[in-house]
């Protein structure tokens, strides 16, 4: 590339900054993002702003290709990435801003299951829509996530599989859930390959997500109704 | 090299594969979350059953039962330190069976991902891939494997890295990617990327295709795109039996025998060599996919659309091979200097 294609980001206005971040976070460029992040603050952007309009804006964008089959997992793991080097800047500060939370979720891949792309990627696509995120890693039994629920609160459970060896045990895990009486406490969302639609109704979950994309949107549309449920009470 | 897989497809003009094993497993009572591999050692009764159930149904090829077998997949069992008894075991109790089949059957060591996403976007190495595999490879082979044989790989790195396993190993090699993400592996892998990568590979795999993934449908595009490929290189189809269900505290897949038995025949008239089945693939399935492949003449490749009236439709419009790949939804505004 030669000199006259270089941006300079700090150049560029702020509608032309944040398209730009669009799509240096589709293509991964960690370093230009924190480079915009910067940029913004030092343009006296809000930390909550830059969140929503520039980074959740970029990440829906690569959701909505990954969800349609244009980029696939590398693409997308490399987006992630770029994002979160732009969410470890502004994490403190939202903190200190009181930033509106969209919610929360605790998240892991069950009992004998070691694949964790798919969980991995809901985990950051939802920590890029405004979520905050406890991630209990691979391999939890019943009990690790029943502890999490009851330490961590949070609004959604995820639970994810990879293998027809391990994606029955996500039923054990809700059946405990109904016997305990707290399954209705929490939205449940389960995901992975071998899964489908009529599976997470079968288990007693709230949803199947398909993928990362649709796990966002279908954990925002549940946080919705759970509002308008709090209202209307 | 002359072996047995070599020899039959030859000899032959199809080969029936195995169906699945974690479904037949279930069966016997595995619990969700347990290691399959662990029942070489405390049930080989039942592994035995297992295989011989390929084996009457006419399976002319069964796997071992080691897919979880690598390094990286035990140490969740706390069995990392297993990984050569565990899959050696799982190949003694499968050469027994063969031996005493009374017609020529391969034993095909399984091996599948490690699970672990590869450098750049993961942690794990080249280096170390080549070695779990083949520290699993020679396992398999002291237990007396024909082939050793790598499934449901999604990477292309990690396919790579299994070839080179099987080369310090010295043994011939089959391998099989899932294509599971609107009809390419979950790493964005199409049918042609494939083909084009199992060409190159030293060793080259003695077949290689496509298996699991989403329905049969699917399976036999990506068969179809082998062929469009024009590899000389043998293929492989094992499809799913349908989707998984939930029925009565079991997973059951939708797919019937007689479906089954139709995607046999179109897999077979689409190019592939060998046949078989992946998870939901029981024994009634196989039975009736081996009967179909024998009383059916070997007709014209199907298209797509015979594809889809025959036994149903795909998970998504394109697979990624040819001119009608889904391009970027958003135009670039400009490259980065």
């Amino acid at each position: 590339m030669s000199d006259e294609d270089e941006i300079i980001l700090s150049e560029l206005d702020d509608e032309e900054l944040v398209q730009q971040m669009f799509d240096d976070l589709y293509d991964g460029l960690k370093e230009e993002i924190e480079e915009g992040v910067n940029i913004l603050l030092e343009r006296e952007w809000a930390p909550y702003r830059i969140l929503t309009e520039a980074l959740v804006g970029g990440m829906t964008i690569v959701g909505k290709d990954f969800r349609d089959g244009i980029l696939f997992v590398p693409e997308v793991l490399l987006a992630a990435n770029a994002m979160k080097g732009g969410m470890a800047i502004l994490k403190p500060l939202l903190a200190e801003t009181g930033a509106p939370r969209v919610g929360k979720m605790v998240i892991g891949t069950v009992k004998g299951d070691i694949h964790d792309i798919g969980k991995n990627l809901v985990g950051m696509m939802m920590e890029g829509a405004g979520f905050e995120v406890v991630d209990l890693g691979i391999n939890n039994a019943v009990e690790s996530y029943l502890e999490a629920l009851e330490s961590e609160q949070p609004d959604i459970l995820g639970m994810s599989a990879l293998l027809t060896t391990t994606m029955p045990y996500m039923k054990v895990v809700i059946d405990t859930m109904v016997e305990q009486g707290i399954r209705d406490d929490y939205v449940v969302l389960v995901g992975g390959a071998p899964l489908n639609e009529e599976f997470g109704k079968a288990i007693g979950a709230d949803a199947y997500c398909r993928d990362a994309a649709v796990a966002v949107e279908t954990a925002k549309e549940f946080m919705a109704r759970k509002h308008n449920q709090a209202a209307a009470g | 090299m002359t072996n047995l897989l070599s020899k039959l497809l030859a000899d032959r003009d199809w080969l029936m594969a195995d169906g699945a094993t974690g479904t037949t497993l279930f069966n016997m009572g595995l619990s969700s979350g347990d290691a399959p591999e662990l029942w070489n050692v405390d049930h080989p009764d039942r592994i035995a059953k297992l295989y011989q159930g390929a084996v009457d149904a006419g399976s002319d090829i069964f796997l071992t039962n080691s897919f979880g077998g690598t390094r990286a997949r035990l140490k969740l069992h706390g069995a990392q330190d297993r990984a050569f008894e565990l899959s050696k075991l799982a190949a003694e109790i499968g050469r027994e069976v063969a031996d005493k089949a009374g017609r020529p059957v391969v034993v095909a060591g399984s091996v599948g991902p490690t699970g672990e996403i590869m450098v750049p976007m993961g942690s794990l190495t080249h280096e170390s891939a080549v070695e779990m595999f083949h520290e699993q490879a020679e396992g398999l082979k002291a237990g007396g494997v024909d082939v050793l044989w790598v499934e449901t790989i999604s990477a292309a790195e990690e396919f790579k890295a299994f070839a080179e396993a099987a080369k310090l190993a010295d043994m011939p090699w089959c391998g099989t990617m899932s294509f599971d993400t609107a009809g390419r592996t979950m790493m964005g892998f199409t049918s042609a990327d494939m083909a084009a990568m199992a060409e190159k590979l030293d060793p080259q795999p003695l077949a290689f295709g496509a298996n699991c993934g989403v329905g049969a449908s699917d399976l036999l595009r990506t068969v179809l795109g082998f062929r469009a490929s024009g590899t000389e290189i043998p293929f492989i189809a094992k499809g799913n039996a349908g989707i998984p269900k939930y029925h009565d505290g079991h997973i059951h897949y939708d797919g019937t025998p007689e479906l089954m038995a139709k995607y046999a025949v179109l897999a077979r008239d689409a190019g592939a060599k060998i046949i078989g089945g992946c998870c939901g693939t029981q024994t009634d399935h196989l039975r009736a996919m081996k009967a179909a492949l024998e009383e059916t003449p070997r007709g014209p490749a199907p298209t797509l659309d015979q594809i889809a009236s025959q036994i149903g439709g795909f998970s998504s419009d394109s697979d990624g091979t040819g001119d009608d790949a889904p391009a970027a939804r958003r135009p670039r505004r400009r490259a980065r200097g």
